[in-house]
C-alpha cells in the first residue's frame, strides 16, 4: 500500500440501526439501497458487541470497520482492508470525541438530531472526499462551532446580541489561533499524539 | 451487550420516536426553502431549513432535476447574508447539490470574493467547495490563488488547498503538476497537517518518477515528520523505495531499514503499528531483521484496546504463513486471546497457532478449539475449518485427530457453508492422504445418513461413486448409498442409483448385489431415478449375467463431459425430432461469453467439491484434446511438446496475454491466451498478427481468431507455422494483438454497436532449443547411461564465465536444455566446489538422450563444465553441444 490513508465512510446510526448521519466518499456502494443494506448488515453483525468503554474493530465484506457506542448512537468508521487500523481509530475517536466536544456531552439520538448541523459540520471538518483533515477532537470541534457573524460586518448592523456573539466569536477565534499558527510543531505533535 | 437497562424506562417509551424533523416531508421542506429569497434574510430560519435539506438527504431522499436546480439558485441568494454559521452550512448544501457546469457559474463569483477574503474560515471551505464543483477552465483562473493558498500562513487554508490538489490530481492532472515547488515548500511547513498533505500530494505528482521519491524519502527519512500520520505516509512510501531498489542491490544491508527499525520507537502508536506492518511485508525479510517487529506487535497483543490487538494479531497472522517459526514467540500471548470478546480477534488467534504449531501441539490445540467452536460464528468456523485443513495437510500423521474433530462437528447445527466447508475439507484430506481416506468416507456416509442439504448429499454421493469402488471393502459403502434410495428426495435418490451403478461397474462381486437393488428402484415415484435405473441395467448387462464391464461403458459413467452445460441446453432445445439421431459432437464446444453482471467473486478459494476451476487448460492430455478439437490444427500429428505459459504483458495491463508454444514435428502452434482486464471494454475479433522476419524457417499457415474476448473470462486465439520437419527450427516471433474494442455500460452489460479496430503491442517470443526437448526421467540413470553405450557419445568442456553460486550456473544449464534432472542431481549441496547433474529427455524425432554435467569452481566465481552427450543418434549428440554452445 502505497497511498494516502483513506476513510470509505462514516455511520453515525441509532440503537435501531436507523441513520442519524452518514457520509460516503467511496463509490462502492452506488445507490442508497446498497447503503442501507451495507448499514443494516454492519449494525446487526456488531450490535451484540460492548464497544462502550473501548473502539471496538470488525472485520466485515473486505472492509474494516472501527466503532464505538453511547447511549443510542453508534458511531463507525469504514476503511479499507489494508489500512492501517490505529489511524482508523484515531479518526474514529476524533469524530466521537468532537461530537461530545459539540453536544456539551450530552451525547444521544435526540441531542445529535436538535444538533444535526453541528454533527454535518463536523464530518465536514474530518475528512474532505476521503482524505483525512483534521483527527484533532478540540480542533474540530473548534473549526465548527465558530458560529456567529462576520467579524468585518460594521457594528451598526448589528442587534446587541449580535454583538455579543461577535465578542464571543473573537475570544473563540483568538483561543483557536494560539491552537493552530504560531505553535511550535513539537507542542502540535504532542497534541497528535496523545489523541491518537 | 444490548442497551444498558435505564431507569426511566417509562418516559423513554414516550421519548423513544421524538425526533426534531419527525413527520418532515420534502414537498413541504422545499416550500419552507422559499425563505432564502427574502429580502430580510434570517439567518438561524435559513440554516435551520438547509439542515433538514441536508437531513432529507442524508435519509436517502433525492432531489429531482428540477427541484435541486430551484434549490441550489436560492441557496445561492444566501452569499448576501453575513452570518459565519449560514454561510459554513451554505458551503456544505453546494457541495452536496453538486450542481452542474452552468450552475456552477452562478457561485463562481462569489465563492473566488470568499476565497480572497481575510476570513480563514471562508477562505479555507470556499477553496475546498469551488475545487469540489470545478471544471479545468475554471480551475485555470483560480490556480493563483490555489497557489498562494498552499503556502498560506494558516495551516487550515493550506490543508484546504492542498487536499483539494489531491482530489484535482485525478482530473486536472497537468494542472496540479505546475505548482510542485509551492507543495515542496508546504512539506517544510511547521503546521503538522499541513505537512501531512503536502506529502500526499507531492509524493502523487511525483510517484511515476522513481528518482524523485528516492529523494523525497531520503531527505525526510533524515529528519522525523511532524505528525504521526506524516510519518505513516512516510513509512509506506520508504517500503515503496525499498520494494524498487530490491532488484538492484541483491547484496548487503537494505536501504532504508534502519529507519523503519527507528520508527518502532515512535511514541505514536499507529506509527510503530505501521512501522512493524511495513518490515513484516518487506521482500525476502530475514528473521533478524523481523525479531524487533515481532516483539513490538506481541507487544501490542496484551494491550487493553481491541483495536490494537486486532491490528497485531491480524499482522502475525499474515507473517505466520511465510516465517510461522519468527512467530511462535508470541503464541503464549496468542493461547490467552482465544477467549477474547472480540471474536474476530479470537478467530485470527486460533488460525496462527494452527499454522505455527508444531506436531505435538495439535492434540492440545484441538482441545482448545473445540471448546471456542461451540460460541463462535459460522464464518468464523469456516476460517477455523480451513486453517485445520491446512495444518492436517501439513502433519498427515495427525489426520486421525484433526478427521475426528472435522466430523464432530459436521455432526453439529451449521449452515449450508459451514458444512460445506468441512464436506471440501474432508475431500480434499482423503485426496491428498491415502491413509485418512478409508475413515473419511466412512465420515462422509454417515453425515449423508442425516443431512439436510441435497447439494452436498449429491455432491459426496458422486464422490463417493469415484471413490468407494477402489478402496478394500466396498461393499461396506453400499448400505448408506441404499438408504437414501429409501429416505430421500428425488435429486438425491438419482444421484444414489448413479453411484450404485459405479459401484457396479468397477466392482464385479457386487454386480449380482446392485442389480438387486437397481431393479427395485425401477418402481421408484420419480421418471429421473426410473430412468437411470434402466439405464444403468442395460448399459451393465443387467439380464443377469455378470459380465466385465466395457471400455466404453466406464467412459459412459465415468468420463467427464467436455462440453459447456449450457451449449449443450442449446443444441437439445435447437433439435428437433426426426430420423436423424441428436449428434453430440455437433455441440460447439466454445465456452459462451458470461454476462458482466455475473462478476466472479475476488480471490476465489479452490474448493474440493462441484466445479473444476474455469480457465485455460494446463495438462498435456488437455492440450493435445484442445488442440484435435481445432480442424486447422487437427492435421499436424501427435502434439509433441507444450511449454509453460509464459507472459507476454507485463502485470496489470489493460490485456494480459501469456503464450504456450505446441511443438508438432512439422508445425508450430502459438496458443495465446489472453484475458481483457477492463471491465468497460468487449474485445471482438482478437487476433494476434506475428511478425516472423526473425525466424525464417517458419511459415504461418493458419490462424484461429477469438470471436469475443468479454471482460475478466480469459479466451484463447492460436496462430500455427510450419516448419521443415523434425528440424530444431528456432526463431524470434514479434507479437502484436489486434481486436476490434467495444465500449461497455458497467451497468447493464450491454456493449455497443460499432467498436473501433485497435492494435497493442505485446512482448516478443522465441523457440528456442529446449522446446524440442520433452523432459522425461529415467530411474536408473547408470543403468541408462551404460546400456546406451558410448557410440554416439560427443564430450567437451565449457567455461560458463563469473556465476553467482554453483548452483545458479546448474540451474541456469538446465533451464537451457529443458531436460528432466535425474536423481535429485539438480540440487547442489552448500559450500561445494563442485558438482555432478545428471539429466535426462527425448528430443524431437523421438530420440532418448542423456547429458552428465560436471561443473567445477575455477577461481572464487568462475564456473567450468564438462559436458557429456549420450544419445541414439550422433546428431542429436551434437545438436545439444549447439544450444550449450550457443546459449
Amino acid at each position: 500500500m502505497d497511498s494516502c490513508p483513506c476513510i470509505k465512510n462514516f455511520l453515525l446510526l441509532d440503537s435501531e440501526g436507523n441513520r442519524v448521519a452518514v457520509k460516503y466518499y467511496s463509490d462502492e456502494w452506488p445507490t442508497n439501497s446498497a447503503k442501507e443494506a451495507f448499514e443494516k448488515a454492519l449494525f446487526s453483525k456488531t450490535q451484540k458487541t460492548n464497544a462502550r468503554t473501548e473502539a471496538e474493530i470488525a472485520m466485515f465484506e473486505n472492509h474494516i470497520i472501527v466503532y464505538k457506542f453511547v447511549q443510542d448512537l453508534h458511531f463507525f468508521v469504514v476503511g479499507a482492508e489494508g489500512e492501517n487500523e490505529l489511524i482508523l481509530v484515531t479518526v474514529l475517536q476524533g469524530f466521537f470525541d468532537a461530537v461530545g466536544l459539540l453536544l456539551r456531552g450530552n451525547v444521544d439520538k435526540k441531542e445529535a438530531l436538535e444538533n444535526l448541523d453541528l454533527i454535518l459540520l463536523c464530518l465536514d471538518e474530518i475528512v474532505d472526499g476521503g482524505v483525512i483533515l483534521e483527527t484533532d477532537a478540540n480542533a474540530i470541534a473548534g473549526k465548527v462551532a465558530s458560529h456567529s457573524v462576520d467579524a468585518t460586518a460594521p457594528l451598526s448592523e448589528q442587534t446587541i446580541s449580535q454583538a455579543l456573539a461577535t465578542a464571543r466569536e473573537h475570544l473563540a477565534r483568538s483561543l483557536l489561533n494560539c491552537m493552530y499558527v504560531p505553535v511550535p510543531w513539537l507542542a502540535d505533535d504532542d497534541a497528535m499524539g496523545s489523541s491518537g | 451487550m444490548a442497551q444498558p437497562l435505564v431507569k426511566k424506562d417509562d418516559d423513554r417509551d414516550e421519548e423513544a420516536d421524538y425526533s426534531p424533523f419527525l413527520g418532515i416531508e420534502k414537498g413541504a421542506v422545499l416550500q419552507e426553502a422559499r425563505v432564502f429569497n427574502d429580502p430580510q434574510l434570517d439567518p438561524r430560519r435559513c440554516s435551520q431549513v438547509i439542515t433538514k435539506l441536508l437531513y432529507l438527504l442524508n435519509q436517502g431522499e433525492s432531489f429531482t432535476k428540477v427541484e435541486a436546480t430551484e434549490v441550489f439558485f436560492s441557496v445561492t441568494k444566501l452569499f448576501q447574508s453575513k452570518d459565519i454559521g449560514l454561510r459554513r452550512m451554505v458551503y456544505v448544501m453546494i457541495k452536496e447539490l453538486s450542481p452542474s457546469a452552468d450552475e456552477v457559474i452562478i457561485v463562481t463569483s462569489s465563492l473566488m470574493k470568499d476565497m480572497t477574503s481575510k476570513t480563514d474560515m471562508y477562505r479555507a471551505n470556499a477553496i475546498r467547495v469551488l475545487c469540489r464543483i470545478t471544471d479545468g477552465t475554471l480551475l485555470t483562473q483560480i490556480e493563483r490563488y490555489l497557489k498562494q493558498a498552499i503556502v498560506d500562513k494558516n495551516p487550515v487554508v493550506a490543508s484546504a488547498a492542498l487536499v483539494s490538489g489531491i482530489h484535482l490530481l485525478q482530473t486536472n492532472p497537468e494542472i496540479v503538476k505546475r505548482w510542485s515547488n509551492e507543495v515542496q515548500e508546504a512539506v517544510q511547513s511547521r503546521a503538522a497537517l499541513v505537512q501531512f498533505h503536502a506529502l500526499a500530494l507531492l509524493h502523487q505528482i511525483r510517484q511515476k518518477d522513481r528518482l524523485a521519491v528516492n529523494k523525497l524519502v531520503s531527505s525526510l527519512t533524515r529528519g522525523s515528520a511532524r505528525s504521526p500520520l506524516a510519518q505513516c505516509l512516510l513509512i509506506r512510501y520508504t517500503s515503496q523505495v525499498i520494494r524498487e531498489s530490491a532488484n538492484n542491490t541483491q547484496t548487503g544491508d537494505r536501504p532504508f531499514y534502519d529507519f523503519l527499525e527507528g520508527c518502532l520507537r515512535h511514541k505514536a502508536e499507529m506509527v510503530i503499528f505501521e512501522a512493524a506492518r511495513a518490515i513484516t511485508e518487506l521482500n525476502g525479510v530475514t528473521s533478524r531483521e523481523l525479531t524487533p517487529a515481532i516483539t513490538v506487535l506481541q507487544l501490542f497483543l496484551s494491550s487493553s484496546k481491541p483495536v490494537l490487538r486486532f491490528a497485531a494479531v491480524r499482522t502475525l497472522n499474515k507473517v505466520a504463513m511465510t516465517h510461522p517459526t519468527a512467530v511462535t514467540n508470541c503464541n503464549i500471548d496468542m493461547e490467552s486471546l482465544i477467549s477474547d470478546q472480540n471474536r474476530s480477534i479470537a478467530t485470527l488467534a486460533i488460525t496462527t497457532l494452527l499454522k505455527t504449531g508444531n506436531e505435538s501441539s495439535v492434540d492440545r490445540l484441538m482441545k482448545q478449539i473445540t471448546n471456542f467452536m461451540s460460541d463462535i460464528a459460522d464464518e468464523f468456523k469456516i476460517v477455523v475449518v480451513e486453517a485445520i485443513r491446512s495444518l492436517c495437510l501439513k502433519f498427515p500423521l495427525k489426520h486421525r485427530s484433526l478427521m475426528n474433530f472435522l466430523s464432530n462437528i459436521l455432526r453439529e447445527e451449521g449452515g449450508f457453508e459451514y458444512k460445506k466447508a468441512i464436506v471440501d475439507s474432508i475431500v480434499i484430506l482423503i485426496r491428498d492422504i491415502p491413509e485418512a481416506k478409508e475413515t473419511g468416507l466412512l465420515h462422509l456416509c454417515e453425515f449423508i445418513e442425516d443431512c439436510e442439504f441435497t447439494y452436498l448429499s449429491t455432491q459426496i454421493l458422486h464422490f463417493l461413486g469415484i471413490e468407494g469402488p477402489k478402496t478394500s471393502d466396498p461393499s461396506k459403502y453400499i448400505r448408506y448409498i441404499y438408504n437414501r434410495v429409501h429416505l430421500e428426495n428425488a435429486t438425491v435418490r438419482a444421484g444414489a442409483v448413479s453411484t450404485l451403478a459405479k459401484f457396479g461397474a468397477m466392482v464385479d462381486g457386487l454386480k449380482p448385489r446392485i442389480f438387486v437393488l437397481l431393479r427395485r428402484c425401477l418402481f421408484d415415484t420419480d421418471d429421473e431415478v426410473r430412468d437411470r435405473a434402466t439405464l444403468y441395467l442395460n448399459t451393465l448387462g443387467g439380464d443377469g449375467a455378470v459380465v466385465e464391464t466395457g471400455a466404453d461403458v466406464k467412459e459412459f459413467l465415468f468420463g467427464s463431459l467436455d462440453i459447456p452445460l449450457v451449449n449443450l441446453e442449446n443444441s437439445l432445445k435447437n433439435y428437433e425430432a426426426s430420423e436423424k439421431p441428436f449428434d453430440i459432437n455437433s455441440v460447439p464446444k466454445e465456452v459462451k461469453t458470461q454476462p458482466l453482471t455475473e462478476k466472479k467473486a475476488p480471490g476465489k478459494k479452490p474448493t474440493g467439491l462441484g466445479a473444476p476451476p474455469p480457465g485455460p487448460p494446463t495438462t498435456v492430455d488437455a492440450y493435445e484434446k484442445l488442440l484435435s478439437s481445432i480442424p486447422q490444427f487437427a492435421k499436424f500429428g501427435k502434439l509433441f511438446k507444450s511449454s509453460a505459459p509464459v507472459e507476454l504483458t507485463e502485470a496489470e495491463t489493460e490485456y494480459a496475454v501469456s503464450v504456450v508454444k505446441h511443438i508438432f514435428d512439422g508445425h508450430v502452434v502459438f496458443q495465446y491466451n489472453c484475458t481483457n482486464t477492463v471491465p468497460e471494454q468487449l474485445l471482438e475479433n482478437v487476433t494476434v498478427i506475428v511478425d516472423a522476419s526473425e525466424a525464417e524457417e517458419f511459415a504461418e499457415v493458419a490462424s484461429k481468431p477469438l470471436r469475443s474476448l468479454p471482460y475478466d473470462s480469459p479466451g484463447q486465439t492460436f496462430v500455427a507455422f510450419e516448419k521443415p520437419d523434425g528440424v530444431p527450427a528456432v526463431g524470434k516471433f514479434s507479437n502484436m494483438l489486434r481486436f476490434i474494442v467495444k465500449e461497455v455500460d458497467p451497468s447493464t452489460g450491454e456493449a455497443e454497436e460499432d467498436g473501433v479496430e485497435d492494435e497493442y503491442q505485446l512482448e516478443d517470443l522465441e523457440v528456442v532449443a529446449a522446446d524440442y526437448i520433452l523432459k522425461v526421467g529415467v530411474s536408473n540413470f547408470r543403468n541408462a547411461w551404460e546400456s546406451m553405450g558410448a557410440d554416439f557419445e560427443r564430450v567437451d568442456e565449457y567455461g560458463l564465465g563469473p556465476r553467482d553460486s554453483l548452483a545458479e550456473a546448474v540451474n541456469a544449464v538446465i533451464d537451457l536444455l529443458g531436460m528432466q534432472p535425474c536423481e535429485g542431481t539438480e540440487a547442489v549441496p552448500p559450500n561445494s566446489r563442485s558438482h555432478t547433474c545428471l539429466l535426462s529427455g527425448v528430443y524431437i524425432g523421438n530420440v532418448k538422450v542423456l547429458v552428465r554435467l560436471q561443473f567445477g569452481l575455477d577461481g572464487p566465481k568462475e564456473v567450468a563444465m564438462k559436458l557429456a552427450v549420450r544419445s541414439e543418434d550422433e546428431i542429436v549428440s551434437d545438436a545439444i553441444h549447439e544450444i550449450v554452445a550457443s546459449g
